[in-house]
């Protein structure tokens, strides 16, 4: 399987060498990234490994080096071995896969790896009926011509399994050529639209909405071109106190007015307009949304308060406040309030954060609910590229299964007069997988052996 | 019953079945192989048993999810899939002194998981990043991969052995010189890094459709990613090299064994000594 080609640039990238040098140098080079952290600010590389591989880090862009001139070289240069190595070697199978087997001369057929010999008592038409018949009986289906002394049968499986190996090489082809589409950089240093592609996140507080996101690393503002609202973050636990869901209930609004409400999870992202959001994070506010209501009197206050300050309901006649909490990280579990109507000593109690309580006293019935306030971290992609990704996933699967686990079989029956009977020559090839070819081919000739 | 007791009982017909299979080996008894083998069906069908337990008691827990979520349960999965694998090779190969190989490491996975001080055995509920169905998909073609590449070093290992034994022409009834021929040990290992090939595609496949579902991006070089990648470039060297420049034999055995210590690496060391967005896979 040399290339045909004697163009030595030609041939240098389609050669099987480079592709293992390219290998084997992309798998070593990526172990760097693995072992020294990635994109963490200047001054972590320069704490943690001196100011000297620091600059070198930089030099070599180290930090980034997923991204960098030299592994991006690596990959193009991968890329153009498998498109050169495909081409040079497709004519060759094309030609192979569309070779007539009837033309094939009893020389060629003696150098099969597969023969056999069989002397049939019949005249040459009948035997090459017989043979034939067998063909069709394991499955094959033979042609038939007339050659030099007498009669050839051939027949063949799989001959497209060639292109196999070369589906596969495509479908990196594939996968790289979405890669590129989906790729925020090349949207905005190449393309000069940032919009057409980027990732980016966004920081949103409950009750507010965003129209623009800001993109990873080059912090650019890009507009979404419709705005999101956050109505309620929420995280339910187990009862291990194990997070369970982490949920921003949004409104999706265009020109100001909502279009659709959604719940984003974590896996369950939401896509509008070609702009997926993701849950990926959130921020535990410092501020309270308290909700407070009155029987009999059917009073309703609702109010966002810090800790430690009190606060007065005029219309109810109550003052009240959050003088406790029991934070777990930034999320607060717990808040003890303070709460007095003017009558008798003042209520002091805790209160599951969002739960409500109820609350019994001279002036009347108060149901009590603290909820602390929620940033929600949402990340945000638009990747036109990565249908092209997928389909080129799905096609490498199939690609490799034909590759690897089909072959091109072929079989030949050669039909020659010796007298009164006729001499049969059984040969047959496969181009992978010999082994299992090897029992089905004997299997054929026993057949007739025994049949005979 | 329950599953860890099952659980327990697998351990211990895997251990007994390495030890036969290593007596077959060293003793040149046939009966001891039987046993072995029997000892490695034994505990791959209380496995399996123990497996579907543990899916059921999960949702008696309340939790209701595939055993698969953290390192216990994908050890514990790891040695399912290679017993089975190993199981179908010696019923399709006739290659049983393979077991002497094999069942050691799906042994001492095992133990490792019952025994060790970091590995955490309870049923937890699901955190929100694993919530999704590409949980299954993703490790059950992941570990099927990894199981294939582990009997592959398993095979390289011993065909080295068995190259030694012929270069210092041991007698056939020597250990090593018992081992089968190494033609067919070549062939075997060749066959079964193709069939983990494959999966170990399909294993980097869904883990980037799964995180583009869960974080908006397919690649993000996180060091998990990065090492199963290398794995990957490494195996499909190999397969280069046998294809298009005959590489078999000795240097296959080596790139087997190296693969394993990739795929290992992957496995272990990136949970163990790197961090990353699988950190989950580490207790």
């Amino acid at each position: 399987m040399t290339p045909p080609s004697n163009h030595p640039v030609r041939s240098f990238f389609a050669s099987v060498q480079l592709a293992l040098l390219l290998l084997f140098l992309l798998a070593a080079t990526s172990i760097i990234g693995t072992i020294i952290p990635q994109n963490s600010p200047p001054s972590f590389y320069i704490e943690k490994f001196g100011a000297k591989t620091a600059r070198l880090f930089q030099l070599l862009d180290i930090t980034d080096m997923y991204n960098s001139w030299w592994f991006l070289a690596l990959l193009t240069l991968f890329a153009l071995n498998l498109v050169v190595c495909s081409l040079e070697r497709l004519p060759g199978v094309i030609r192979t896969v569309r070779r007539d087997g009837l033309q094939t001369s009893p020389d060629q057929l003696s150098k099969q790896p597969f023969r056999q010999t069989m002397d049939i008592a019949a005249p040459v038409v009948e035997a090459t009926r017989r043979a034939a018949d067998l063909l069709r009986a394991h499955g094959w289906q033979p042609r038939e011509a007339t050659v030099a002394d007498g009669r050839l049968l051939f027949a063949e499986r799989g001959p497209w399994s060639r292109f196999g190996a070369y589906v596969v090489h495509l479908s990196i082809l594939m996968i790289l050529a979405g890669a590129l589409v989906g790729s925020s950089s090349v949207a905005s240093r190449v393309l000069r639209n940032p919009d057409f592609a980027f990732k980016g996140s966004a920081m949103l507080p409950e009750q507010e909405s965003i129209s623009h996101i800001l993109a990873f690393k080059s912090g650019q503002r890009i507009d979404l071109g419709f705005s999101l609202r956050c109505d309620v973050f929420a995280i339910e636990y187990y009862p291990n106190g194990m997070p369970k869901t982490y949920r921003s209930s949004v409104t999706v609004l265009e020109n100001g007015k909502p279009v659709r409400t959604a719940d984003i999870e974590v896996n369950r992202p939401l896509t509008h307009r070609g702009v997926t959001f993701y849950q990926s994070s959130y921020q535990a506010g410092r501020e309270y949304f308290i909700t407070l209501t009155k029987q009999p009197d059917n009073l309703t206050q609702t109010a966002v308060i810090p800790p430690a300050r009190e606060v007065s309901w005029p219309a109810a006649g109550v003052n009240y406040g959050i003088i406790n909490r029991e934070n777990q990280g930034e999320v607060t579990r717990r808040l003890k309030i303070w709460f007095s109507d003017g009558q008798g000593e003042p209520a002091v109690f805790w209160v599951p954060a969002g739960e409500e309580t109820t609350l019994e006293r001279p002036s009347g019935n108060y149901r009590i609910q603290a909820r602390q306030l929620y940033a929600t971290g949402l990340q945000a992609a638009k990747d036109p590229g990565v249908w092209l990704v997928y389909s080129g996933c799905l096609l490498m699967l199939v690609a490799l299964y034909i590759a690897f686990f089909l072959s091109h079989r072929r079989v030949w029956v050669q039909v020659e007069p010796t007298g009164q009977t006729s001499r049969l020559l059984f040969a047959g090839t496969a181009n992978k997988n010999r082994v299992a070819f090897e029992k089905k081919f004997a299997a054929l000739v026993d057949d007739l052996e025994n049949h005979r | 019953m329950d599953s860890s007791q099952l659980f327990g009982i697998t351990m211990i017909a895997y251990l007994f079945s390495a030890a036969f299979y290593l007596g077959l080996l060293i003793f040149k008894l046939p009966r001891a192989g039987q046993i072995g083998m029997l000892l490695a069906a034994f505990g791959a069908v209380v496995q399996t048993g123990a497996l579907g337990l543990r899916w059921y008691e999960s949702y008696q827990l309340g939790h209701g999810h595939a055993p698969l979520t953290n390192m216990y349960e994908s050890l514990v999965f790891f040695s399912w899939c290679t017993a089975l694998l190993y199981l179908f090779m010696e019923y399709r190969f006739k290659a049983r002194l393979v077991g002497a190989f094999v069942m050691p490491c799906v042994a001492v996975a095992m133990a490792y998981a019952s025994f060790s001080d970091r590995i955490d055995d309870r049923i937890n509920p699901l955190i929100p990043a694993l919530q999704s169905n590409w949980l299954i998909a993703h490790v059950v073609t992941c570990f099927i991969g990894y199981a294939a590449f582990a009997v592959a070093g398993a095979l390289g290992l011993m065909y080295l052995i068995k190259r030694r034994a012929v270069q210092r022409q041991a007698p056939p009834n020597s250990i090593d010189g018992s081992l089968p021929e190494l033609r067919v040990i070549d062939d075997l290992t060749h066959k079964t890094i193709v069939f983990g090939f494959l999966w170990l595609s399909a294993g980097i496949i869904t883990g980037a459709v799964w995180a583009n579902e869960a974080w908006g991006t397919y690649w993000s070089w996180d060091p998990k990613e990065t090492w199963s990648i290398i794995t990957w470039f490494l195996y499909a060297s190999t397969l280069h090299a046998r294809f298009t420049r005959g590489w078999q034999g000795r240097r296959l055995a080596w790139l087997a064994i190296v693969g394993f210590f990739a795929v290992f690496f992957t496995y272990f060391g990136v949970n163990f000594l790197l961090s990353g967005l699988h950190s989950y896979g580490s207790s």
